[in-house]
């Protein structure tokens, strides 16, 4: 096929600020001293930012993306309401992002992290370890299988729960699309309460955090599941531009 | 009316929260047995080329306290400039360096390490050098949207001066937060100050 496009290799679409959280949010108590006072510097993507570390599927272990078993001793599985947790990466473009590691982690069914700093009352399940991985296919698609996390207290206000929610870490293609943020469940009441999920003051950015119940893909008699996209930073496509990668 | 742009919108930010650990490190935090290892806790080996290099720090809130749940994680070319990505059209990278290292903070200090090699020049948009840097981005409890810095060294003061992205920065009484000090050789000394006097310059990537 002949053409006179040239490869994407623009810089990335500037971060919209006015959706992404403020760095001073002080409901949030811990970000009054761990907020720079000052402005950002911008900067235009280099070379060090539109490009990034790639995760080939040779590290992934078979239970990586089973959180029901990937802790559990043999023939046992975690405690809890079974779900899968699927959906795609998308870059702002609209365009499936393949081979995007995503790294999860969550709490156990009653709401309780396997970590030395976890102080709540809730039992520990010996069977849940709390960490998943995967990589997205090459439309961008990803699927895991966990158990639905409780909710959880913690120490910011007298009486402050966080709601229902997993933890996401994504890489891209560039270190400019990193990205760590949380999925939240459709229907959750603890939603409007949570000062960290109140530290994004634009409504439709918090929506789309918050996965809903996708019935269709539910498998019967087993597990439901809970469809969530996430969008990574879309790149520029104009081919008039210096090209720092030299094609 | 017009034609839609039809463009998405980056997904939100996101606090790591105080157990990022177990997500991203989770045999350092004791959870052994579901990765073989914590993912960027080595970036050299045996054959990597370069000058071996050691950079340790703190991270620093505004009261002075170093975070005890930070994690940090490093980005850099290797030895001749190129990095180890996909999209590197320039030539190979050196394939016995990842280019990118994880490093959560201690417990007790909140000292972070990484053994790595120093990157060689990477050339700015219009093709003059940058000096040589590493970046860095900086997630824990209390960070909404991580932190995107450099670290630049402490021996290449022509370079530094002439380095398109220092340039940019017009209070040039905070360059300095983004150099790292030399402690021994080979050894750097890199803090990063969350907020106050001293705040390192944080970028808008
Ligand atoms: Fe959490």
């Amino acid at each position: 096929m002949k053409s006179n496009q040239k490869p994407v290799s623009g810089g990335y679409f500037p971060r919209d600020r006015v959706r992404q959280p403020d760095a001073y949010t002080p409901w949030y108590k811990t970000s009054v001293v761990r907020s720079p006072n000052k402005a950002l510097i911008s900067m235009n993507n280099t070379l060090s930012e539109i490009t990034g570390p790639v995760f080939g599927h040779s590290i992934l272990g078979d239970l990586d993306n089973d959180m029901m078993i990937n802790f559990a001793a043999p023939g046992e599985s975690a405690i809890g309401q079974r779900i899968i947790v699927h959906g795609r990466v998308l870059d702002e473009n609209g365009n499936g992002v393949p081979d995007c590691l995503l790294e999860v982690w969550q709490a156990n069914a009653g709401g309780r992290y396997r970590h030395a700093k976890e102080g709540y009352v809730a039992a520990l399940d010996p069977n849940f370890g709390g960490c998943g991985r995967c990589i997205t296919d090459e439309s961008g698609y990803y699927s895991f299988r966990t158990i639905k996390p409780g909710a959880y207290p913690w120490p910011n206000g007298p009486n402050d729960w966080r709601p229902a929610h997993i933890h996401f870490s994504l890489f891209g293609h560039a270190f400019a699309q990193r990205l760590i943020t949380q999925m939240y469940f459709e229907g959750d009441p603890m939603i409007p309460h949570c000062p960290i999920i109140r530290t994004i003051s634009d409504q439709n950015a918090i929506d789309d955090l918050i996965a809903p119940l996708d019935l269709a893909n539910t498998v019967p008699m087993d597990a439901r599941a809970y469809k969530f996209d996430i969008v990574l930073r879309g790149r520029r496509s104009t081919m008039f531009e210096n090209r720092m990668e030299g094609n | 009316m017009v034609q839609k742009l039809n463009l998405l919108k980056e997904s939100a930010s996101q606090t790591a929260g105080p157990y990022v650990h177990i997500g991203c490190v989770p045999n350092f935090c004791g959870i052994e047995g579901v990765y073989p290892e914590d993912l960027g806790s080595s970036m050299v080996n045996d054959k990597t080329e370069g000058e071996r290099i050691t950079i340790r720090g703190k991270v620093i809130d505004g009261t002075g306290t170093p975070l005890k749940d930070v994690m940090l994680e490093i980005w850099q070319a290797d030895h001749k400039g190129l990095y180890p990505a996909v999209n590197e059209m320039r030539g190979d990278a050196d394939s016995n360096f990842t280019g990118w290292g994880r490093c959560p903070g201690d417990y007790t200090t909140g000292e972070y390490v990484f053994e790595t090699i120093k990157p060689g020049i990477v050339p700015f948009m219009d093709g003059k050098p940058m000096a040589p840097h590493i970046t860095f981005w900086v997630v824990a409890r209390g960070i909404n949207v991580g932190l995107h810095t450099r670290m630049y060294f402490p021996e290449e003061e022509t370079a530094n001066a002439a380095d398109p992205v220092l340039g940019r920065i017009e209070h040039k009484v905070r360059i300095p937060t983004l150099i790292g000090k030399k402690t021994g050789d080979g050894e750097y000394t890199f803090d990063i100050v969350l907020q106050g006097e001293n705040e390192t310059v944080f970028f808008d990537i």
